[in-house]
């Protein structure tokens, strides 16, 4: 192991050892500390399971093959992961500025209501055009929601994550009522919805996949978001502003706009699932549209620390974990809840993993001794 | 006045009693977020606990034939929940908001799963006591008949907002949750006592799903509690961390969520949806009117990442 | 392949698509244990299948199943009406090999089933809630549901005549036409005991949430309702609240007498088990399944609880009658004259629909007696 590692320098660090090495190393720690976690994590998980009288090992075959061993379980996997990303990014960006924002499930409803509205008044205008001005309602709507509670939060000092939950509730309410009277296609007898939008207004799969486009749109949009926050002065100094407001006033940074910005645009990235739910699966807003995803989207959000390219495989896993709850349901005879004690497992391992990072000389080369 | 129904008296009357029967899970779990967030720790993860209290206290109970024990399991097993947080928590760089997040799958997970077989049998309800007895008309009778845990949390809430102030106990849980280096100087060891609040905190939890599951609505179903543990968790900041501002707001959620039914069955049938988000959206009113940024959050643990 | 297989090598290439998909997909996924049975049949349910209500009705359709030769049945449960249901299905497809599959939950037909339904055109998909359409809908897709509105209307013939109050309550979920329809033959029923009888609807506005169905008993209870049904997808929590408050009560879905034993009085059930073994035999004899299929109380597709200790004898008596004319056919619930709660005349004189007339499915009224509104 000396030289032969693309992308890394050929020389020799500080204490004499390859640069290539301590470049490893210094990356190895944010990939081995999860995988460890998510290992022990199943460990423990086995120990439950064998508890309730079945075999842990049929256990991990099921969810290998119904949620990652194969290509149509992988695509399962993905299709349940699409509207995470969305989701918790909506958690993410404000989390960038301390904000805990735990109500994207209204801004997603809400997103689906504006953008089917949108699709039943423009109906037979060209389906590019629809389906842009349903993107962007559905993506104003959940901004305008999100950004309402950071409006809030900065200039009248209340509480984001309150109120953030209430007008969930409150977005749920609205949806409901909108759907079951003034937006309610009254051939929709028996579930009421809004008008199904006409074949040419949906989204359909990717080329080769089963997977429809919210996928692309929400890896895009995290990579995205990640630009903003990695790259950009405002994601800098939403930074500053998230450790310090007082600081980051003191250095002329307008942090009620930094706020209203971010939770806007979280918003605006959930009303986006919102209107993907309808144009790809629902075809109309519906009840249908709070299924949870923005619940889920927070504990994604919360897995991945809350870096925008951390949500993709956190949402992959996530969705394979589901994907596959169906089948341990159907072949161990197992309560679909199973899912959840494991998830539940998993994801509190994996959190308390985060206190090892920085405490093995390993991932640390500045703690090495020099090699000679 | 017709005689066997009570007509339009029937609002105000279902608004008191729902504030009676449907407040008293949030009124636990308030009071027990309060405990735990005063030492500077919050808990999301209430919710898990809530609806696994209300499981076992149910198992229990219908193993047992006594509601009691069913209600010390609870608690027990809340406890468990809490004590389990406060461990975790304490290791450096661990979020507490994201374990509870965590928590909250855990324990509808197991809940859940130990619950399948208890859906089918009828447990013995915790007994109520009869205060409308002085009444002639029934649906008083009925409003007011308060179950024990509606005082007992009551009384609590009375308790911990002079224990918060007058003893060494408050004085210790609050020191700590205002600044772990100020505790520390004290010769404090912030993280026991967050261990201790957190368990606190989960026991009375766990209390509030026994109450769900063995009186009302009194049953074991998995969609009891609909999400009232982590509104009951939201509430605690409405409340600023006052258990008496807990308890009215308990008591303000239950009562604005019987308006609905309430109004449907005296004609007010329109928009029932909207009347049905009559508590939330009390609620957020009354949080923009007496917010302001000047004054924010009086009352705020210092050591509280969310107010942070 | 196994022991247990008793079917023909003949048979089993008779029955037609149904079996060519199985055998297709046991063969690209060789995975065993899942096709020891000759037929995999699929069901999903919206909710927990042990809610005492509605996914509980057809989970015990399901579990009759078991125990047939050469059939075998995966279930999956908790299932919501997303993108999830449609990869359950194609889940049980590809991996468990099902050939015929039952989504019971009203939502999961458009647009989940039907996408599964072009895309797998081998398999089998029998929707419980009456919506196929020869016309727009494929013909691997099809329909099953019960006519249950003559069994509330037999839960009203007896709430009519244990009421003292005259006022009976009706905890619904959302005002859509199936719902108006059990509303109005329960009150109807009670109605043909005593026209005087009034029937106080309260709409929670979801399928499934224990305190507000118990905010509203209570609030029915409070105006003085002192019988009282429901249709929600668990009424588990409405017979205890209600019972517990000292109201009779008529269960729905299921039987939910064990919960209160002496207020029950009888309930309208479903009995899926008897449509899902008329699929699974034309399945095993190779028979193409039926598209549609509807049917009520004289059909077996509904059944009465037992009556309960509290009912009366002249009840009983008037039960059994009302029963016997039913079963006889030809009985109507919704009948002429006839006018809704907002005045406008809903069946004019002589006028009658039968418990399958395509005019009751589009119900958007609540009869004269009944008070609440649709929207």
């Amino acid at each position: 192991m000396t030289d032969t590692v693309a992308g890394a320098p050929a020389t020799f660090g500080a204490r004499g050892y390859p640069a290539a090495l301590e470049w490893i190393a210094r990356r190895a720690e944010a990939f081995v500390i999860p995988i460890a976690a998510l290992i022990v994590g199943m460990v423990l998980f086995s120990l439950f399971i064998l508890a309730v009288g079945k075999s842990p090992i049929q256990l991990y075959e099921t969810m290998w093959r119904g949620g990652f061993g194969s290509w149509f379980s992988v695509q399962n996997s993905l299709s349940r992961a699409a509207p995470l990303l969305l989701a918790a990014l909506c958690v993410a960006l404000p989390a960038r500025l301390g904000l805990v924002v735990i109500g994207g499930e209204g801004a997603i409803v809400l997103g689906g209501v504006a953008a089917a509205a949108a699709g039943m008044a423009l109906n037979g205008a060209p389906s590019f055009i629809v389906i842009l001005v349903m993107g962007v309602a559905g993506m104003a709507a959940g901004g305008i929601w999100i950004g309402a509670v950071g409006a809030l939060r900065h200039y009248r000092a209340v509480n984001e994550t309150i109120s953030s939950l209430l007008m969930a509730y409150i977005a749920i309410a609205l949806m409901n009522q909108l759907v079951e009277g003034p937006l309610r296609d009254p051939a929709s007898l028996n579930k009421p919805s809004t008008q199904p939008l006409a074949e040419i207004y949906r989204i359909g799969n990717m080329p080769g996949m089963e997977v429809h486009w919210g996928l692309a749109v929400g890896v895009v949009a995290c990579m995205l978001s990640w630009v903003l926050i990695e790259k950009t002065r405002w994601g800098f100094a939403a930074r500053i502003a998230g450790g310090n407001v007082r600081a980051a006033q003191v250095q002329g940074l307008a942090v009620g706009s930094l706020i209203v910005g971010f939770t806007g645009l979280a918003g605006a990235f959930a009303g986006l699932a919102g209107m993907l739910e309808v144009a790809a699966v629902q075809g109309s807003a519906n009840a249908s549209l709070a299924a949870g995803y923005g619940y889920t989207g927070i504990l994604v959000a919360f897995l991945a620390r809350h870096n925008p390219l951390a949500i993709i495989p956190v949402a992959f896993l996530l969705g394979g974990i589901d994907a596959s709850g169906g089948l341990i349901q159907r072949r161990m005879d197992l309560p679909d809840a199973t899912v959840l004690v494991l998830q539940g497992m998993l994801f509190i391992v994996i959190l308390f993993s985060e206190t090892l990072y920085g405490r093995f000389k390993a991932f640390n080369p500045d703690l090495w001794q020099r090699s000679s | 006045m017709d005689a066997t129904g009570i007509g339009l008296w029937g609002v105000p009357l279902a608004i008191l009693g729902g504030a009676i029967r449907v407040s008293t899970p949030f009124i636990f779990v308030s009071l027990g977020e309060a405990i735990t967030e005063r030492s500077g720790r919050i808990n999301l993860g209430l919710e898990g606990t809530l609806v696994f209290g209300a499981m076992s206290a149910y198992a229990v109970a219908v193993m047992t034939g006594s509601p009691w024990l069913g209600l010390i399991a609870a608690a027990f097993a809340g406890l468990c929940f809490g004590l389990f947080h406060g461990w975790i928590c304490k290791f450096p760089k661990v979020n507490d908001i994201a374990i509870g997040i965590a928590l909250m799958l855990f324990g509808s997970g197991l809940a859940f799963f130990f619950g399948k077989p208890f859906i089918q049998p009828s447990a013995p309800d915790l007994p109520a006591i009869p205060l409308g007895a002085w009444s002639d008309i029934p649906q008083v009778q009925a409003a007011l008949d308060v179950n024990m845990l509606f005082l007992i949390g009551a009384a609590l809430a009375v308790f911990l907002w002079w224990a918060f102030r007058n003893t060494r106990a408050g004085l210790i849980l609050r020191v700590v949750g205002d600044s772990s280096d100020a505790a520390r100087a004290m010769g404090l060891n912030p993280n026991t006592v967050r261990l201790a609040a957190t368990g606190v905190g989960g026991a009375l939890a766990g209390i509030g799903g026994a109450y769900l599951s063995l009186y009302y609505p009194g049953s074991w179903t998995e969609g009891i509690s609909s999400g009232q543990g982590l509104m009951a968790v939201a509430l605690v900041i409405f409340a600023r961390w006052n258990p008496l501002g807990c308890f009215a707001a308990a008591l303000l959620f239950g009562g604005a969520g019987a308006l609905g039914p309430a109004l449907q069955s005296v004609g007010v049938t329109q928009g029932y949806y909207l009347f049905y988000a009559a508590p939330y959206i009390l609620t957020l009113v009354i949080m923009i009117a007496t917010s302001s940024p000047s004054r924010s959050l009086a009352g705020a643990p210092g050591e509280l990442s969310i107010t942070k | 392949m196994t022991a247990r297989f008793t079917l023909s090598r003949r048979q089993l290439l008779k029955t037609s698509a149904a079996g060519a998909a199985l055998g297709l997909a046991s063969a690209s996924f060789p995975i065993g244990r899942a096709f020891a049975a000759a037929a995999t049949v699929g069901f999903i349910y919206v909710g927990p299948k042990d809610d005492y209500g509605y996914n509980q009705a057809h989970a015990e359709g399901a579990a009759a199943l078991k125990g047939i030769e050469g059939i075998s049945i995966v279930e999956e449960e908790n299932v919501p009406e997303t993108v999830d249901v449609q990869k359950t299905m194609e889940s049980m497809i590809n991996l468990d090999g099902a050939s015929l599959i039952f989504p019971t939950s009203f939502g999961y037909f458009d647009p989940h089933m039907l996408a599964m339904c072009a895309k797998f055109p081998d398999v089998q998909f029998r929707h419980c809630g009456g919506m196929w359409n020869k016309d727009k809908h494929p013909m691997n897709a099809g329909s099953y549901f019960g006519y249950i509105g003559m069994g509330q209307y037999l839960n009203g013939v007896v709430a009519g005549h244990t009421s003292k109050t005259k006022k009976l309550g009706f905890v619904a979920a959302k005002p859509i036409p199936q719902v108006l329809l059990n509303i109005n033959s329960f009150l109807l029923g009670a109605r043909s005991v005593d026209p005087t009888i009034t029937c106080q609807a309260i709409f929670t506005g979801e399928w499934s949430l224990a305190v507000k169905e118990a905010e509203a008993t209570n609030a029915l209870v409070d105006q003085g309702a002192d019988v009282i049904t429901c249709h929600v997808d668990s009424p588990k929590v409405v017979v205890e609240t209600a019972a517990g408050r000292g109201a009779f009560v008529c269960g729905y879905h299921a039987n939910q007498s064990p919960l209160a034993p002496e207020k029950y009085l009888t309930g309208a059930e479903w009995n899926w088990a008897k449509v899902y073994k008329m699929f699974v035999d034309d399945l095993i004899a190779g028979k193409p399944l039926p598209n549609f299929t509807r049917g009520g109380l004289a059909d077996g597709f509904v059944k009465m609880s037992p009556l309960g200790p509290a009912v009366s004898e002249p009840a009983r008596k008037q039960f059994d009658a009302t029963l016997a004319e039913m079963m006889k056919g030809g009985f109507s619930v919704i009948k002429g004259p006839l006018t809704s709660n907002k005045g406008v005349v809903v069946a004019t004189e002589g006028q009658a629909f039968a418990e399958t007339a395509i005019e009751l499915e589009s119900m958007d009224y609540l009869v004269e007696g009944v008070v609440g509104s649709t929207a």
